[in-house]
């Protein structure tokens, strides 16, 4: 078994471990816990595909941002966990028959699959293997492939990406906003809208006394 | 050797371990919107799979954007779970029914 192949069987079985334990872990920070360890087993498969750029954008997105996103929001709610893991072992004959009816499927389409003969033909954008990038030290990387077409024949999906992470930022941010009572803040309405009269006034001391 | 076939087993078995965690786990949304996030990653595992083995990269493109709207989903998700959270003060979905009264 050559090194490639020990290190497929080393990933998938930790992605396929970990993702049995996001579901049946009692303690939600657990499964979120794996379900890092699940995305970090499906980079390093990735990686062995030759999709390093893809590889490294899922550890630096999701491990980085969704995983941490879900911590904080684990930890910030109060919520009794255990109670709500009620209804695991009612549901698991119905859960676990749906699943295996679903894989079983899924694999039998999968080990019957044959490319079409002209399918090499009709390739949009081919990609280098890793037998050319070997091959040729100088030619495009994965990451400069996908730079080449993601940046000029698929710039509008590019951009349509960004509107739709920014839709879902100011959703975010407006669902969770609140205002809270007695928190003193900047009013730049009032700040404009000051006169020059009611900034100063002019008081006539005399010596001797004070200001009464 | 490794083929196609292994990288899309794999995929199917992630894509239905997400599809019983909802199942398994129907009064935490939080572990709903995980699994969620398990099926994408097996979505975007069958996506590149094929990207590489037909060597195309549109393939990757597509996982890419699929990553996109995850993550969006994931934010937004959480979002709402933690208004609901604050209005109700629990998650428990069986009392997501303020609709029906």
């Amino acid at each position: 078994m050559s090194i490639a192949a020990i290190a497929f069987y080393l990933f998938a079985f930790a992605a396929i471990a970990s993702g049995l334990m996001v579901v049946a872990s009692k303690n939600p920070v657990h499964s979120v816990l794996f379900l890092i360890s699940a995305f970090i087993s499906a980079a390093g498969l990735f990686v062995l595909m030759g999709a390093e750029y893809l590889a490294m954008v899922l550890v630096v997105v999701y491990v980085g941002a969704v995983a941490v996103l879900f911590l904080f929001v684990v930890m910030m709610l109060d919520v009794d966990f255990v109670e709500m893991k009620q209804g695991f072992l009612q549901y698991l004959p119905i859960g676990g028959a749906l699943a295996a009816v679903v894989v079983v499927e899924l694999i039998m389409v999968v080990f019957v699959w044959v490319f079409p003969s002209d399918a090499e033909l009709a390739r949009a954008h081919p990609s280098p293997t890793a037998a050319q990038t070997v091959a040729d030290p100088n030619g495009p990387t994965n990451i400069e492939a996908l730079g080449l077409i993601l940046y000029t024949d698929y710039v509008h999906y590019f951009q349509i990406a960004g509107m739709v992470l920014l839709v879902a930022m100011i959703g975010a941010i407006i669902l969770t906003f609140r205002t809270r009572e007695g928190i003193k803040k900047q009013d730049p309405a009032a700040q404009v809208g000051r006169k020059r009269e009611e900034g100063y006034e002019l008081v006539d001391i005399r010596p001797g006394q004070g200001l009464s | 050797m490794i083929g196609l076939g292994h990288y899309l087993s794999v995929a199917a078995i992630l894509f239905a371990i997400g599809m019983a965690g909802i199942f398994l786990n129907r009064k935490n949304v939080i572990v709903i919107l995980m699994s969620i996030e398990l099926m994408l990653l097996a979505v975007n595992i069958n996506l590149v799979a094929f990207s590489q083995f037909l060597g195309d990269l549109v393939g990757q493109v597509f996982a890419f954007m699929v990553l996109t709207v995850a993550a969006a989903e994931a934010a937004v998700g959480l979002a709402i779970l933690v208004a609901f959270f604050r209005n109700r003060g629990d998650i428990a979905v069986d009392d997501a029914s303020l609709m029906k009264n």
